[in-house]
């Protein structure tokens, strides 16, 4: 058991004006760790995974990442270039919507490719031969390699959006509602994908839902938010099976059963 | 050796929110430890908090007070009030749970559901496998059912995907709920003799058993839940 944190949250605050985005958010993640961050609209889950992934300045706060040399930096004290290498080699972002997070008119090997050529691939062979192993391994066809996501259905632009996030190996993917507007049979082919990858690669994620069943397959551990307050934090299934407070016994008894 | 699993003064209730916050007690007091080698059935009319008690050592119920102390890689580690990793660490190499039923996840296949502990403990995939297969077989689980996912199984075949994928490692600690709760006599025997064989190999093995028979083969004695009734100590 790693005994040290990937990163670690001090205190983070985000504020819109007078109105709290979301406020004093502490904890660690460690390598290998699956933390979920429930809530419904509006409770700050995706302004705190904005925060913590440097796309939002908090207000206040530090977030210390754990850097491959073994040292600790302090996201916010990083110049805008050492950030931006960051996000492109050991973080990945999942975007809810996958435009956001594709380039939806270059094809999809161009897509998974272009990361890889950001950290100085520049073998063209090698670059299309990752990109296939990649597609197959989000079961995309090979044979759909030159296609743009634009003329892909949402599940395999999700899918896609996973592969090129992933390809460059990085140790902390951020997700973002990750199987929002997908169709049930959809959701569960990803959900499987993503709980395959992440057991596979050793990641660390970090996972915004308000889907407490995708919170119950794919995390560790569970931060509860209501009106940017973390109000339960513990092991998922510990918050799932025994909510303590008023409000997650409320979005516990809420699932509808099958 | 230490004791693998002493439970100590522990106090659980629930309080619903939702029901103008009314306060359930479920047990008060409760003290008992499982020696290796041993199996403890849990007894007692239903509803006395016997699956309640497994699911607190378990942690997936939160305790009110006292202290869980498992035996885990050479120190004592109290489970009432470790953080979550700690949990799963001792979940991984120490205590294992075979529940009533089996939670299935889409797309996996039988035979991997029955493998993923042990590769989450570093086993090689063609060994786990191997040796999923070998637990299956023993279970009398139709080889044919092995690559299909459990989801469409009977409940006596998702039951004994569930022993199988409970009884494949060597934790120091298993908890049972239940397990032969849907199966035929065949089967119950098997797994009478695989709890036997866990006892025998020096586990210490903590169980809910409604068959009569079954308890009568594998306790080594009864542990009457109902001592710890909150009402009871009320009165």
């Amino acid at each position: 058991m790693s005994d040290t944190p990937l990163l670690k949250v001090k205190d983070i605050s985000k504020f819109y004006g007078s109105r709290i985005g979301c406020r004093d958010v502490s904890f660690d993640l460690w390598p290998g760790e699956v933390l979920a961050i429930v809530g419904e609209s509006g409770s700050g889950k995706t302004t705190l995974l904005n925060c913590i992934s440097t796309r939002l300045l908090p207000t206040t706060g530090s977030v210390e990442y754990h850097m491959r040399d073994e040292t600790y930096r302090e996201l916010f004290r990083m110049n805008e270039a050492e950030r931006r290498f960051l996000m492109r080699t050991d973080w990945g972002f999942v975007h809810q919507n996958p435009a956001d997070g594709l380039r939806m008119t270059v094809s999809a090997g161009a897509n998974v490719g272009e990361r890889l050529m950001a950290i100085g691939n520049r073998h063209y062979g090698n670059i299309r031969a990752t990109a296939v192993d990649w597609l197959e391994r989000v079961e995309i066809d090979a044979d759909r390699i030159d296609d743009q996501p634009r003329a892909f259905s949402g599940g395999m632009r999700q899918r896609l959006q996973i592969a090129r996030n992933l390809v460059t190996g990085p140790r902390l993917v951020f997700m973002d509602e990750p199987t929002g507007g997908l169709d049930v049979s959809v959701q569960a082919r990803l959900l499987d994908l993503v709980r395959g990858l992440v057991n596979d690669l050793g990641l660390s994620a970090i996972i915004v839902t308000h889907d407490l069943a995708v919170a119950r397959l794919l995390s560790h551990r569970m931060m509860v938010m209501k009106d940017g307050y973390v109000i339960e934090h513990g092991l998922t299934d510990r918050v799932l099976d025994d909510p303590r407070e008023p409000y997650t016994q409320l979005l516990v008894s809420s699932i509808l059963q099958v | 050796m230490a004791t693998p699993l002493v439970v100590s003064e522990v106090f659980k209730s629930f309080t619903m929110h939702l029901r103008d916050g009314i306060r359930l007690p479920v047990v008060a007091d409760v003290s008992f430890s499982v020696a290796a080698g041993e199996c403890v059935v849990l007894g007692g009319p239903s509803g006395i908090g016997k699956s309640s008690l497994l699911k607190m050592i378990y942690g997936n119920y939160a305790v009110d007070a006292g202290q869980i102390l498992v035996a885990h890689k050479d120190r004592i580690t109290d489970l009432a009030t470790a953080d979550p990793r700690t949990v799963l660490e001792v979940r991984r190499h120490t205590m294992g749970y075979v529940s009533q039923f089996l939670r299935t996840v889409p797309r996996v296949a039988a035979i991997d559901v029955v493998a993923e502990p042990l590769l989450a403990r570093g086993v090689a995939l063609a060994d786990a496998r191997q040796r999923a297969g070998a637990l299956l077989a023993q279970l009398n689980l139709p080889q044919e059912l092995w690559q299909l996912p459990p989801a469409t199984f009977s409940g006596g075949e998702q039951q004994r995907v569930n022993i199988a994928r409970g009884f494949i490692t060597d934790h120091a600690i298993l908890l049972l709920d239940e397990p032969t709760a849907s199966l035929d006599a065949r089967n119950r025997a098997v797994v009478v003799a695989m709890i036997e064989e866990k006892k025998k190999a020096g586990v210490a093995l903590l169980g809910i058993f409604h068959d009569e028979e079954v308890r009568e083969a594998v306790g080594s004695r009864i542990l009457d839940v109902s001592r710890f009734s909150p009402r009871k100590s009320a009165a």
